[in-house]
C-alpha cells in the first residue's frame, strides 16, 4: 500500500492538501477547494485538515546527496509554490469563508461557534507551522528576539479573540456552563501555544540518535570517496605520462561521481535508457573517447530494442575507431510507438557503398542487425562526420512520460 | 568590435582562475569581475553591469536562480549563461526559469564558451545538447486541446525538428544546413522554445522537474 506523505517544499500550509493531492494524483486545488466546501458542514474541513496534519508524517524531498547538501548549504533554492497559487488559495479561502458567513448568519445565531473556532485555529497554525518546518525550528525554539514576541503575542491575541467571542455571543445559557466552556477554550488554547515547547523538549532525545545516524552517513561518504575519487586520483599519478589515460581515469571517475551525486543512477538492467548508459561507460572506458549520451524518454527493454542497443553500441565503437575524434554525440528518444537512436561524429567520413562486402562492422553489425528486427538503420557519411540513425517501431507502447517512474 | 564584457560568479576560486585564463585568450572578451556567492554577485553586477553574466548554478546564498531573480528587475539588460557541474534536470530548468539564456556544462571547450557568451549577448540562446534533451522530455506526450495558454505549452513541429538536431550533437550552422533554413532562423527558433520554457505555465512541466531526477 502507498503511504501518504506531507511534503517538506510545495506547500502553503501544513502541507496537508498537497500530500492529498499527490497521493490521488489529483490537482491540488480540487484538494483546496474540498477542504473549505466540507467546512461549510459543521467544520468538517478544517477538522479533516487539522487530523492530516497531526497524522501524515511529514517527508523531506528525495534528493540525491549532491542536490541534498547543495540545498542544505544555501547553494540552490529549494522549490515553493508559485504566487499564483498563493493567491488561487487565498481566493478560495475568502470564498469559503464568505460562504460560510452567509450560511452562519441567516439560520442559527446559536451555531456561530465556527467563526471564532476559525479565528482560534489560524493563530495556533501560525505558532504549529513554525514547528513543522526542520528549517525554522531552532528559530523558533529560541525564546528571544522581536520574532518571537510579535508571534507569540498574535498567538495569544487571536486566541483570546476567539474566547471573547465565544463569550460574547453565548446567550441564554448559565453562567457556569460559560465559564467552563471559557476555561476549556483557553486551557486548549495554552496547550496548543505551550505544545511546540512540549514536543521540542521530547525531540531532544531523538536528536542523541539523529546524531548517531549522522555519523554513520559521514562514515558512507568517507568509504565511498575512499573508493572512488581516492583510487583514481593514485591511478592519475601513476600515469601522469599518458594523457589518454588520465583523460579516460578522469571522465570515467566523473561519470560515476556526477551519477552519485546527481541521481542518474543505474536502473535495473531492463530499462532502455540504462542498457544506453551501460554502452557508454563500457565504450569510454575501452576506447578512450568521450560519449555524449542525451536520452529522452524509457522503455522496458524487449530482444529488438537490445539489438538497437548492440548496433548502436557498434556505430559507437566505429567512429572510436575510425573516425579519430575525442568525442561522440548519442542522442535516443522514444517517442510515439518508435525509439530512435543517432550515433554522431565529426571525424573522417568514409563511403558507405565503398566498403567491402565481407567487411561485417556496418553491414552485418548495425544495418542488418536492426533490419531483421523490424526496423531501419541509415548511415550517412560525408566530410563533415558520419551519422548513423537506428529507427525501430515499438511492440507495445512506450510508457507515457507523464507517467511517474 | 566592441570587447565582450563578462562577469563570472562562482564559489570555487580556481575554477574562476581558469576561466579567468580561458576567456583571456581571446581578444574579443574582457573579464571585468568575479565573484564568490549571491550577496557579492547582485553588487558586483550592477556596479559593472556586464554584457553577460557566468553564473554557477550552485552557490552560497540561494544559487544562480536567486542571482538572476534579484538582478533582473534592477538591471533587465544584463544576459545570464549558466555553467554548472551539476546536470540535475530541476537545477537546469529552474536556472532556465528564472531568466538565464542558456545553460552549459563546465566540461565546454574554451572556444565553445566564448561562443555561447556571443551568443548569449547579442541576445540568443544557447542549449547544449543535454538541455535540448531535458526540453523534449519536457514538454513530451499529448496535453488535452482544451488546456489554457496552449501555444506556450508546446513546441511546433519546426522548434522539436530543431531541439532534436541540438540534442544529437549539431551546432546551429549544421542544424540550418540540415533542415535548408538559415541560421538566423534556427536561432529564431531557438529563442522562442527559450520563451516557452521560460513562460509556459504547463503543469507538467513543473510536475516533470520535481518529479525526474535521473534522465
Amino acid at each position: 500500500m502507498r503511504r501518504a506523505y506531507r511534503p517538506a517544499e510545495h506547500r502553503l500550509g501544513g502541507g496537508v492538501a498537497a500530500g492529498v493531492a499527490e497521493h490521488l494524483g489529483v490537482p491540488v486545488l480540487w484538494v483546496r477547494v474540498g477542504f473549505v466546501v466540507a467546512t461549510w458542514f459543521n467544520g468538517a474541513g478544517v477538522l479533516a485538515y487539522l487530523l492530516l496534519w497531526r497524522f501524515l508524517p511529514l517527508r523531506g524531498p528525495d534528493l540525491s546527496p549532491g542536490l541534498e547538501a547543495a540545498t542544505r548549504r544555501g547553494l540552490r533554492v529549494p522549490g515553493r509554490p508559485g504566487g499564483v497559487e498563493v493567491v488561487q488559495t487565498l481566493a478560495v479561502l475568502a470564498v469559503g469563508v464568505g460562504v460560510l458567513l452567509l450560511v452562519q448568519g441567516g439560520a442559527r445565531p446559536g451555531g456561530s461557534m465556527l467563526l471564532p473556532l476559525l479565528v482560534v485555529v489560524g493563530g495556533i497554525a501560525v505558532v504549529w507551522r513554525q514547528l513543522d518546518d526542520a528549517a525554522w525550528q531552532s528559530w523558533f525554539t529560541r525564546t528571544s528576539g522581536g520574532g518571537f514576541v510579535l508571534r507569540v503575542a498574535a498567538g495569544l491575541g487571536l486566541v483570546a479573540f476567539g474566547v471573547l467571542y465565544l463569550l460574547t455571543q453565548e446567550r441564554g445559557l448559565s453562567a457556569v456552563r460559560d465559564l467552563g466552556l471559557a476555561l476549556l477554550v483557553a486551557v486548549v488554547g495554552l496547550l496548543l501555544l505551550l505544545g511546540p515547547w512540549v514536543v521540542s523538549l521530547v525531540t531532544d532525545l531523538g536528536s542523541e540518535r539523529r546524531e548517531r545516524i549522522r555519523s554513520q552517513e559521514r562514515a558512507d561518504v568517507a568509504a565511498h570517496l575512499h573508493d572512488s575519487v581516492l583510487q583514481t586520483l593514485a591511478l592519475l599519478q601513476k600515469n601522469a605520462s599518458d594523457p589518454a589515460a588520465v583523460a579516460t581515469l578522469a571522465r570515467r571517475q566523473e561519470r560515476e561521481l556526477r551519477s552519485w551525486l546527481y541521481g542518474e543512477e543505474e536502473l535495473p538492467g531492463d530499462s532502455w535508457a540504462a542498457a544506453l548508459r551501460d554502452v557508454r561507460a563500457d565504450v569510454e572506458e575501452t576506447h578512450r573517447i568521450a560519449v555524449e549520451l542525451v536520452v529522452v524518454g524509457d522503455t522496458p527493454l524487449d530482444a529488438d530494442l537490445v539489438a538497437v542497443v548492440r548496433a548502436a553500441r557498434e556505430a559507437v565503437v566505429n567512429a572510436a575507431k575510425h573516425a579519430g575524434v575525442d568525442r561522440v554525440d548519442v542522442y535516443a528518444e522514444v517517442g510515439q510507438g518508435v525509439v530512435e537512436v543517432f550515433v554522431r561524429d565529426r571525424g573522417t567520413g568514409f563511403d558507405p557503398d565503398a566498403i567491402a562486402d565481407d567487411r561485417m562492422g556496418v553491414r552485418g553489425s548495425i544495418v542488418g542487425r536492426v533490419e531483421n528486427h523490424g526496423g531501419t538503420a541509415r548511415v550517412r557519411s560525408g566530410p563533415d562526420g558520419t551519422e548513423v540513425a537506428l529507427t525501430m517501431p515499438l511492440s507495445q507502447p512506450a510508457a507515457s512520460p507523464e507517467e511517474p517512474r | 568590435m566592441n570587447p565582450l564584457h563578462v562577469l563570472v560568479v562562482d564559489d570555487h576560486a580556481m575554477f574562476r582562475t581558469g576561466v579567468r585564463a580561458e576567456l583571456q585568450k581571446d581578444p574579443g572578451v574582457v573579464v571585468v569581475g568575479e565573484a564568490e556567492d549571491v550577496d557579492t554577485a547582485v553588487p558586483a553586477v550592477l556596479a559593472t553591469r556586464p554584457d553577460v553574466v557566468l553564473l554557477d548554478v550552485h552557490m552560497p546564498g540561494g544559487g544562480g536562480a536567486e542571482v538572476i531573480r534579484r538582478v533582473l528587475p534592477q538591471a533587465p539588460e544584463v544576459r545570464f549563461l549558466a555553467l554548472s557541474v551539476s546536470d540535475a534536470a530541476e537545477d537546469v530548468i529552474g536556472v532556465i526559469r528564472a531568466g538565464a539564456r542558456g545553460y552549459v556544462t563546465k566540461t565546454i571547450s574554451g572556444a565553445e564558451l566564448v561562443d555561447a557568451l556571443h551568443r548569449v549577448a547579442s541576445g540568443d540562446a544557447v542549449f547544449s545538447p543535454r538541455l535540448a534533451g531535458f526540453v523534449l522530455d519536457a514538454f513530451a506526450g499529448t496535453i488535452e486541446v482544451a488546456q489554457v495558454d496552449e501555444d506556450l505549452d508546446r513546441l511546433t513541429e519546426r522548434e522539436r525538428e530543431v531541439m532534436r538536431l541540438i540534442a544529437r550533437g549539431y551546432a546551429y550552422k549544421e542544424v540550418a544546413k540540415e533542415l535548408f533554413i538559415s541560421v538566423k532562423t534556427v536561432e529564431t527558433h531557438v529563442s522562442s522554445v527559450l520563451r516557452k520554457l521560460q513562460l509556459s505555465s504547463r503543469h507538467e512541466l513543473t510536475k516533470w522537474a520535481s518529479d525526474r531526477r535521473l534522465i
